[in-house]
């Protein structure tokens, strides 16, 4: 089993994913990423991190990335995990989420990406639940986003500043 | 065997629920309390990240000591929404969590095609195979995008249109998901397993991508 992560990363170096992070030109909204323990410590380690920078610094801009810390494999889990989602503990699932909602209130990131739909999910909840201080987007929803096809129901996730972008 | 040092408990983010945490999990286990450990919910609430591990100067498994534990408790025990999930994804072939049939997941991804062909200038001929045999991706999907967000699949289909990808979805063992690896139930999760393996060698796909 291999992860998208690491093809969209190649397709981006052949050339074949022309993105860029010029409609990031002036916006300068700032992202960071969620990495998913499934993928990273729990399988394909620090080089699925690296690869996962790479595809969002080149589709963000590099001076918007910023990181959280931990990271990469020494990242803490978001708490959806093992099942927590559906475990019947929200209150637990949530006080368990407050340290990656500090952790990601500590990056100033406007957008967490997670590329993992049950870090989405989590992630998603825990800015609902904590004053919504950030969105919380899938990694193609930018891809495409920065290609500028992106279709008008494609935007479920992302803020007023980019509803309309390139439509 | 255990240092007692803490580097566990302070970077594990369920320290301190159910008044338990990864370090007093270990030494409880040394001390023979077992007992205590197969009663606390906690093992519900770690969530068998191994960050615990990862950090630990011995490299104890404490997520497989949760494990265990979770295996102890009786099914009917076990958190109810996990093990239905478990149990929806045994009763499909498509070993879909949300209960999604092979047809199910057919339909929504015709459908979904059908309004991008219609409504979406430019993407008249986008594609999204369904058991194309010998492409070079079988293609995994989240539940979730199927049942409660169609619309969410296309921005992953117009990428690999884009690129010219040759993949294909397959009815059969397509979903992305395994509670039953959660829900602790060894048997239960190598079958979900062994199902995803047969439907990509099935379709002689090359390469089975995760999309998450
Ligand atoms: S990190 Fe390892 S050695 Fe240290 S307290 Fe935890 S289990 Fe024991
Ligand atoms: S595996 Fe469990 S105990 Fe270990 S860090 Fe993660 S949540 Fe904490």
């Amino acid at each position: 089993m291999e992860s998208i992560i690491t093809w969209y990363a190649r397709w981006i170096r052949e050339g074949k994913l022309p993105v860029t992070s010029d409609w990031n030109a002036e916006l300068r909204l700032k992202f960071t990423v969620q990495d998913p323990c499934q993928l990273v410590r729990k399988s394909l380690g620090d080089s699925i991190a690296n690869d996962l920078r790479f595809v969002v610094k080149k589709l963000v801009g590099e001076e918007n990335f910023v990181d959280m810390h931990p990271n990469k494999s020494n990242n803490y889990c978001c708490g959806g995990g093992g099942g927590a989602l559906q475990a019947g503990f929200p209150e637990q699932r949530r006080a368990y989420g407050l340290r990656k909602r500090n952790q990601i209130l500590a990056t100033g990131a406007h957008y967490c990406i997670a590329p993992c739909h049950n870090c989405h999910s989590q992630i998603h909840d825990l800015a609902e639940y904590y004053g919504k201080k950030w969105h919380t987007i899938h990694l193609w929803t930018l891809i495409c986003l920065s290609l500028g096809i992106l279709g008008e129901n494609e935007r479920a996730y992302l803020g007023d500043e980019l509803a309309a972008l390139g439509l | 065997m255990c240092l007692t040092c803490g580097l566990c408990s302070s970077g594990c983010p369920a320290s301190g629920l159910e008044g338990m945490d990864p370090r007093k999990f270990v030494r409880m286990a040394a001390l023979g309390m077992g007992e205590t450990l197969l009663q606390t919910p906690w093992v519900w609430m770690c969530t068998m990240c191994k960050r615990c591990q990862h950090v630990c100067p011995m490299h104890i498994d404490i997520p497989a000591l949760v494990y265990e534990a979770r295996q102890h408790w009786p099914r009917e025990k076990r958190p109810r929404g996990i093990v239905a999930s478990c149990d929806a994804s045994l009763k499909t072939e498509t070993s879909s969590a949300m209960g999604v049939s092979p047809t199910d997941f057919e339909f929504v991804v015709r459908d979904m095609l059908d309004e991008v062909r219609t409504t979406q200038k430019g993407f008249e001929n986008i594609v999204a195979p369904l058991n194309k045999k010998g492409a070079m991706f079988f293609l995994n999907q989240n539940s979730r995008e199927p049942v409660t967000e169609p619309d969410e699949m296309v921005p992953l289909w117009k990428i690999l249109n884009y690129v010219g990808a040759d993949w294909t979805y397959g009815t059969l063992g397509w979903a992305a998901e395994n509670y039953c690896m959660f829900a602790a139930d060894d048997e239960a999760w190598e079958r979900i397993v062994r199902t995803k393996v047969q439907a990509v060698e099935d379709l002689g796909a090359k390469i089975w991508l995760n999309t998450e």
